[in-house]
Order: structure tokens, then C-alpha cells, then sequence
């Protein structure tokens, strides 16, 4: 069986020992100790296992680490600058957008995709990109607002920049 | 027998949530808590024979036969840090919090520097566990007690060291001052040197919810960092060093018997050890990966009994009930007043069936646990709703004494009632005995879907006579199988008959988020609908002319105000109510649906919540619940069920059984009504047991149909 001996994981080229087939996730959890990114149905229907590949949202847990290549992964772990909270970061925890939060992880993976490719979601937009995404406290009303708090905060520091 | 139920006991009679503890005396050696803590000052707290009593659920049991036992203690070490022990669990409801916020407010330091110690059977006193909504009305009430001590200790430290009268001194902020003459020391400066203990178990003088700072106020969940950072460890995010993955081999079908394995070619994988006891086969291996290509490479042949299908469940209910007593002891019938009178002089008599699907927790987190043996000695780090009582299943399971077992919770991805169980814990655990090495298994969600329980399903049997006038004169309640929490009718009827009629169940059932509570609402408050149809009364009226409970009245009239009952309707749109108490909350629930008129798909587009359990501790994290549970409250609501055949699971993952999503939720709207005279009651549960039928209602009133079965159109309505 083919082998992964190097990924690419939060901008830093990790040596692995993985089979071709085994999942990305376990490779993260396992091989990486990287367990920020969750377990939760194993078929990419939770949401739980979400990670960006190359700025993409991808569900880990049905993703073939032979199939990552060089491409870049980010997973929870690589989401602050150092000590400084990713805006979503920050906006969950000011809208408690959590009760066990054990479906957090991939719900802000998920929503930095969005926002990167929406910078001004709807409700509406939010809600239909978060489907795939199961949140079974029901912290969903709370999640939306969060999204949209991030987005403000993310907007307003770019007019900063000047970008 | 007196008209008027009482129904503001503690404890509705309940035979799902409990099992029987082990009552005992928890022995403290201080010496060695010091040893282990450091110096300082400890707090002991005793739980008075009125907790112990609540907490085991031991209802019929008078109070003097139990021994006092420890409830909590509390820590301030050299370095003037606080730590709390308690051996309830965080499972998501914010509990860490709130109860950091009781002894903040009582000990008088910041919320950020209590450092609460939960749910590790080595280090926390005794505790049955983490449900029944108990931990805010019993184990709060206990750790304000233990500051409040820890506290008064500290000024009479003070007090000695400035020879001076205790009671003008004064603690705030960490720090005990003298407001004459300014001086002031800090907790850890008391602290230390100290090797004092003190116990404290008569009822303390606590502040009083008028006068919190503390609690009263929204607390941002603690370690929150934690969790956005995915930093924090969960259970089946434990590692030791030289751990092994573990996997079980799953029988066929439930209740089956092995009667052949051929395990050869699993054991020619390197690095795989079968392990196969009994009924009882699983493996070992490197990787999780290598353990499920090795059970799957095991041959195994089973036996098992025909098995009943959700097809004819509810049949098989009715014909498996057992009559008479629950067999569990708890009081199973309430009668009241002549039923068959009453029946037989009402202007107009109705009756109606109901009925409740098995439905699943399905925590995101799935059961998982580490074990590690060391010698005779195990421990477990698992995700359970009882530490204690996983502790219990494993000395018994390896037949050990209970001190060689230690079973630590790591805050946990929810449970709902879904974890008072230790399967993987002693799955992982004979595992581990086998490999000689640490040893972790997670479920898979398939797993949890199948192996873990569900919430009952049950049959529901209502009939009752009204006068014209709208007051209900006769009310006869039987609850099959369902359970008997909620069963009691909080409306004032001079003749009932109430009664629970345990059942054989099919399928493996359990505890649930609010339990059986649901389905009686369910059952009820739509039954209450459709008497104020009958007697042409709008449903709000019909509900306040039968009620004269004043916490429950100000529920409905304050969730009918924000909602704006009574106002005129869209066409296909349709509004309900429903309401009820549970576990010393007050609900009331309107709903707005919108039935599209051509598809029949039933969407609910606004919920309106009120609720009253006291006095708040974190208005905040009590909204996060009420919302929560009207999500999860939609789920069973709309669409969930598990269906079965022959002893297997068929819909047990999340492709095949729907749980809500993002595009489910209404618009929630929540009242909270903050009683300060009142003590505070727990809210995980109670907020959802309105929503069921506060649904039904308004589906009735937008079409014209009338659903008694939970999930109510787990296919939408028919078209048209």
C-alpha cells in the first residue's frame, strides 16, 4: 500500500507514516495529535471533521489522506496568530455560540470559508451554507449571529488596512 | 382522597432516570488531602439528609435511614487559589460555570479564579450524577454553603490576627478589610501555613437572590478559549503514552448469541490482538484503522429471537403493558374524586390516543473511554453522565473493589440523558486487561445509533368530560410505557385517574432530556386543544379557566403577550400553544407553522417561549438552554424516529435519521420571567416539553388536521 510520509498542516510540512487510504482525519487526531478537529458520523454529514484544503472546506473524516498531496491544510489549531482569536473565534465566544461545543471546530472552519467567499452573508446565506453542519445543543440562532459579528468585525479590519 | 393534586413534588414518580446507588459514607482522610492539595484551608460540605434523599432519587425511603453524606469541598491553597470539588459533570449545559458563579458570589473572589475539579471519582465526593435537572437546585445551594463557610473562616482568621471583632470586618475581592482602619490581607496570606479543615452541614446564611452580584448576571462560559481553539480534550480526544485502539465486534441483532467465531485472519494482521469472552468479541490494534480491518476479517455466527418491528410497536406496547404496580416501586396511579361520575354528568366527553416514537440522543460526541490498568488498579477517562455509577459498572463487570476504579470526565460532547451508561468504558477496559497496554474506543456513530438507548416510546390513552362552560369536570390519563415524569395534571379537575402502565419494550431504553415529560405534554396539552374546540373556546382561555397555578398562569399569559395570540393569521399559517411544569420550571410555548400548500411541507417559523424556574443564576446561559431545547425539542417534534426490525437498528446514522439543521430553525423568542423569591430550579429540560404540542396545536389550526403521533409529519403533511 502506498504511502503519505509529508503533509502540509497549518503552513508547516509535517512528516507522517500514513497508509494512502486512511483518513485524513485520523491522521490529524492520531498521527498529528491535532484533535481540535472532531469525529461525529464518519460519512460527511456532520460537519464535525471540517478542515480548509487549499482554502476549501473539506470534510476530513471522508477524505483520503493520499488524495491531500502537497496541498495546504488548516484545521482549528491554525486558525489564531498566536494569541490573537481568528475574528470568529472571538465572535463565538462573545455570542456563546456553544453549549458542549464539540461541533465548534468545524463550524468556524466552515464559516471562514464562507466569509471568504461572502464577506456580507445573509441570514439566509448563512443558514444554507452551514447545512451540512450539525449542531445537536441547538446553539444554532446563536452560531448565525456569531457569523455575522465575525463578518463586521473581519470587514471593518480590512477598511483598516486599506485593503 | 383530596380534589386538588398536588403536583409540586419533588420528584414526579420516575422509573427511567435513576438507578439504585450505592449509599455509603465517603470517608475523608484530611491528612491526605493535604498531602495531595498542599496546605491551607478546606471546606467540607455535608449534604443534609434532604439533599441525600432528593439526589439518590430514593423516593420512598424515609429520610432518617440515610447517612449524611459529603456533597462538595472547597480548597484555598498557599497561593490564595480556589478549588472546587464536585463530582458533577459538564456535558455542555454550562454547569461549570454557574456553579463557579455561586461560589464567586458567596466567597466573594472573581468567577476566573475558581478552579472547579468535576466528576473524578478519586478526587470529588460521591455524586449519583448529572440529570433530573438537579444540579442547580441541590449542588448550587451546596457550594454557596461551602464558600459562604470558607469565607467566615477567613474574617475569623482576620479577626484573631487583628485581635480585633470579626463582624466589622469585611470580605470582598479575594481580600478580607477592616473599613475602620483600612487594613486589609489577602485569602492566600490567611492561607497560609494553615492545615484547616472545617465542616459544614447546618443550614449557613446565604446572600439572597435580591442581593447577587454574582449570580443574576450573564457569566461567559469558562475555559471558552478552549473550545474555539480546539485545545480542549474531550474523551475521545485522550492519548497515553503506548495507547492501543480498540473496536468491538457487534452482533447481528439485539439481544443475539455468539455461536461460532473464526478469528484467524484477524489475528495474522501484525500488531492485532482478538479478545473474545463470552458474547463478548473485540480487538486491539496500532491504529483504529487496522482494529476495523480486523473485525470486519472476524467470522462470526449468531442466534437470536424473532423481534418486534416500529410498524407494530405500538400494539405490542398495549399488549406487553403490565398492569398494577411499576415495578420500580415509585407510585404509579393517581385517582381522585369519581372519574366514571363525572364522565357520565359532562355536557360532552372526548377521547383520544397518542403515541411516541423511540427517538435517540445522538450526542455529537459518541461514547468513547480510555482505559489503562495499572497492576489491579483501573482507570477510565470516559464521557458519562454518572462517573460514580461507571465506577460501580466496572468493579462489578471485573469484579473488583470499587477503590481500585478511578473514572474521570473530561468535559464532555453532550449526552442528553444519553450517557449514564459505561459500555465503552468497560468495552475499553477488558480491551486494555487483554493488551496489557492503554487501550481507547470510540463508537462509531453507527454504534452510538444502535448500541447506546433510546428515550421510550409510548402509547398514551386520554379521555375526559366537559361542561359547556369550559371547566373539565372527569380527566383520565394512561401513559404505556412512556414513563411518568410529567404525568400529573397541573390543571384543577376534581375527578382523575392518572396512571403509568409500564410495558416490555422492544428496544433498549433510557433516561432522555426531559423524559417522559415530553410525551405527556405531548399528549396533554394537545388533548387540552382539542377540548377548547369542542367547546368552542379559544385554547388560551380554555387552558387559564381550568388553572389557577399563578407561576404557570404568568407563563402562558406572558409567552400569549409576546406572541401576539389572538391576532389574525396568513393563510396556510397556523398558531398553537402548549405548556406545562416540570422539575419546578414553568413553560408555556406558542408557535407559529407554515404548511406549504403545495408540497404539505410543515415548517415552523416562529416559536415563542416563556419560562420561570426562580430565581435566574446566568440569564444568558438560561436562554442558550431554553433555545436548545426547543431545537432539540423540534427534532422529536417533527421528524425523528428510530425504526427497527428484528432487533436492527435500520436509520442509525445521520444520512438516514434527520436531526434538525440550519434551515429548521425558527425565529426563537424567549421570556424569561426571574422570580426572586423562589429558589432557582435547574432548565436543561423543562423549556422543551411546550414545543410538541404548541406545534400540533398550530398545525391544526392551519389545516384543519389533527396529529397525535410524535414525530408529527415525518413525511410533511398530504398536499393540499
Amino acid at each position: 500500500m502506498a504511502q503519505v510520509t509529508k503533509l502540509n498542516v497549518n503552513g508547516t510540512l509535517r512528516t507522517i507514516d500514513a497508509d494512502a487510504d486512511t483518513s485524513l482525519l485520523s491522521v490529524l487526531r492520531d498521527h498529528l495529535d491535532l484533535t481540535g478537529s472532531k469525529y461525529g458520523c464518519g460519512e460527511g454529514q456532520c460537519g464535525a471533521c471540517t478542515v480548509l484544503i487549499d482554502g476549501s472546506p473539506r470534510r476530513s473524516c471522508i477524505t483520503l489522506v493520499g488524495a491531500v498531496g502537497q496541498k495546504q491544510i488548516t484545521t482549528i489549531e491554525g486558525l489564531a496568530q498566536g494569541d490573537r482569536l481568528h475574528p470568529l473565534q472571538e465572535a463565538f465566544l462573545e455570542e456563546a455560540a456553544m453549549q458542549c461545543a464539540y461541533c465548534t471546530s468545524g463550524m468556524i472552519m466552515t464559516a471562514v470559508s464562507l466569509l471568504r467567499a461572502n464577506p456580507n452573508p445573509s441570514a439566509a446565506d448563512i443558514s444554507h451554507s452551514m447545512e451540512g453542519n450539525i449542531c445537536r445543543c441547538g446553539t444554532h440562532p446563536r452560531i448565525v449571529a456569531a457569523i455575522q459579528k465575525a463578518a463586521k468585525a473581519l470587514n471593518h479590519s480590512m477598511k483598516e488596512s486599506g485593503q | 382522597m383530596s380534589g386538588k393534586p398536588n403536583f409540586q413534588i419533588p420528584l414526579e414518580p420516575e422509573r427511567y432516570e435513576l438507578t439504585a446507588s450505592p449509599v455509603y459514607r465517603f470517608e475523608v482522610d484530611r491528612r491526605e488531602f493535604f498531602k495531595f492539595l498542599g496546605a491551607g484551608i478546606l471546606i467540607v460540605g455535608v449534604l443534609n439528609n434532604a439533599h441525600a434523599f432528593q439526589e439518590s432519587g430514593a423516593g420512598k425511603r424515609p429520610d432518617e435511614s440515610l447517612p449524611k453524606e459529603i456533597g462538595a469541598w472547597l480548597h484555598i491553597g498557599e497561593n490564595g487559589a480556589v478549588t472546587v470539588y464536585t463530582g458533577k459533570v459538564e456535558v455542555g449545559q454550562n454547569i461549570r460555570t454557574s456553579l463557579s458563579q455561586c461560589v464567586a458570589e458567596e466567597l466573594h473572589v472573581p468567577v476566573s479564579k475558581i478552579q472547579m475539579v468535576m466528576g473524578d471519582t478519586q478526587l470529588t465526593p460521591f455524586d449519583m450524577g448529572t440529570f433530573g435537572s438537579r444540579t442547580t437546585p441541590t449542588m448550587s445551594p451546596q457550594l454557596r454553603k461551602v464558600a459562604a463557610a470558607a469565607r467566615d473562616l477567613l474574617i475569623g482568621l482576620a479577626a484573631t490576627e487583628w485581635q480585633t471583632d470579626r463582624k466589622r470586618l469585611v470580605a470582598a475581592d479575594g481580600k478580607v478589610t477592616d473599613p475602620e482602619t483600612k487594613r486589609s490581607v489577602e485569602y492566600a496570606v490567611l492561607a497560609k501555613g494553615q492545615r484547616l479543615t472545617q465542616t459544614v452541614s447546618e443550614e449557613a446564611p446565604l446572600i439572597p437572590a435580591t442581593q447577587w452580584t454574582v449570580q443574576g448576571q450573564s457569566s461567559p462560559k469558562v475555559d471558552g478559549r478552549e473550545f474555539v481553539t480546539g485545545k480542549h480534550r474531550y474523551p475521545s480526544d485522550q492519548k497515553l503514552p503506548e495507547m492501543l485502539h480498540g473496536k468491538i465486534l457487534r452482533p447481528g441483532s439485539f439481544g443475539a448469541t455468539l455461536v461460532s467465531i473464526d478469528a484467524h485472519e484477524a489475528q495474522q494482521i501484525p500488531g492485532v490482538t482478538v479478545v473474545h469472552d463470552g458474547n463478548f468479541v473485540g480487538v486491539v490494534a496500532p491504529t483504529a484503522e487496522i482494529a476495523a480491518r480486523a473485525v470486519s476479517a472476524i467470522r462470526t455466527e449468531w442466534k437470536a429471537e424473532p423481534q418486534p418491528s416500529n410498524k407494530e410497536l405500538f400494539e405490542y406496547l398495549k399488549k406487553n403493558a403490565t398492569e398494577g404496580k411499576d415495578p420500580t416501586g415509585d407510585a404509579s396511579r393517581y385517582e381522585a374524586g369519581s372519574v366514571e361520575k363525572a364522565l357520565a354528568s359532562a355536557d360532552r366527553r372526548l377521547q383520544q390516543t397518542y403515541t411516541v416514537s423511540y427517538i435517540a440522543h445522538a450526542p455529537l460526541e459518541p461514547r468513547a473511554a480510555l482505559a489503562q490498568w495499572s497492576g489491579d488498579n483501573l482507570t477510565v477517562w470516559t464521557g458519562t453522565q454518572r462517573p460514580f455509577g461507571v465506577r460501580s459498572e466496572l468493579a462489578e463487570a471485573f469484579r473488583i473493589p470499587e477503590e481500585r476504579v478511578r473514572v474521570l470526565m473530561p468535559d464532555t460532547g453532550s449526552g442528553y440523558g444519553g450517557k449514564h451508561t459505561g459500555e465503552a468504558a468497560i468495552e475499553a477496559a477488558r480491551l486494555a486487561r487483554a493488551a496489557m497496554r492503554p487501550v481507547k474506543l470510540v463508537w462509531t456513530r453507527e454504534e452510538e445509533f444502535t448500541w447506546a438507548y433510546f428515550r421510550p416510546a409510548g402509547v398514551i390513552e386520554v379521555s375526559s368530560g366537559v361542561r359547556d362552560d369550559g371547566t373539565i369536570a372527569a380527566w383520565e390519563f394512561h401513559n404505556y410505557n412512556s414513563g411518568a415524569s410529567g404525568i400529573r395534571t397541573y390543571y384543577d379537575i376534581t375527578n382523575q385517574r392518572i396512571e403509568f402502565h409500564p410495558a416490555r419494550s422492544p428496544l433498549r431504553q433510557g433516561s432522555y432530556r426531559a423524559l417522559a415529560a415530553t410525551a405527556n405534554h405531548f399528549a396533554r396539552e394537545s388533548f387540552m386543544d382539542e377540548l377548547a374546540h369542542l367547546v368552542n373556546m379559544d385554547p388560551l382561555d380554555f387552558r387559564l379557566k381550568n388553572l389557577k397555578n399563578e407561576r404557570l398562569r404568568a407563563v402562558f399569559e406572558a409567552a400569549a403577550k409576546k406572541f401576539g395570540w389572538g391576532r389574525a393569521k396568513a393563510a396556510g399559517r397556523g398558531f398553537g400553544m402548549g405548556g406545562g411544569f416540570e422539575k419546578s420550571g414553568n413553560v408555556a410555548t406558542c408557535a407559529e407553522v407554515a404548511v406549504d400548500q403545495k408540497s404539505g411541507e410543515v415548517k415552523v417559523v416562529r416559536v415563542v417561549t416563556a419560562f420561570e424556574c426562580g430565581a435566574i443564576v446566568n440569564p444568558d446561559n438560561l436562554r442558550n438552554q431554553i433555545e436548545g431545547s426547543n431545537i432539540m425539542g423540534l427534532g422529536g417534534a417533527l421528524f425523528e424516529a428510530i425504526e427497527f426490525e428484528n432487533g436492527r437498528v435500520l436509520n442509525g446514522r445521520f444520512s438516514r435519521y434527520r436531526v434538525p439543521r440550519f434551515s429548521d430553525i425558527p425565529v426563537l423568542e424567549t421570556v424569561l420571567l426571574d422570580r426572586r423569591d423562589i429558589p432557582s430550579a435547574g432548565a436543561g429540560e423543562c423549556p422543551m416539553v411546550g414545543l410538541a404540542p404548541a406545534i400540533g396545536n398550530a398545525i391544526f389550526a392551519a389545516k384543519g388536521v389533527r396529529l397525535r403521533s410524535l414525530p408529527l409529519v415525518p413525511n410533511g403533511l398530504q398536499a393540499g
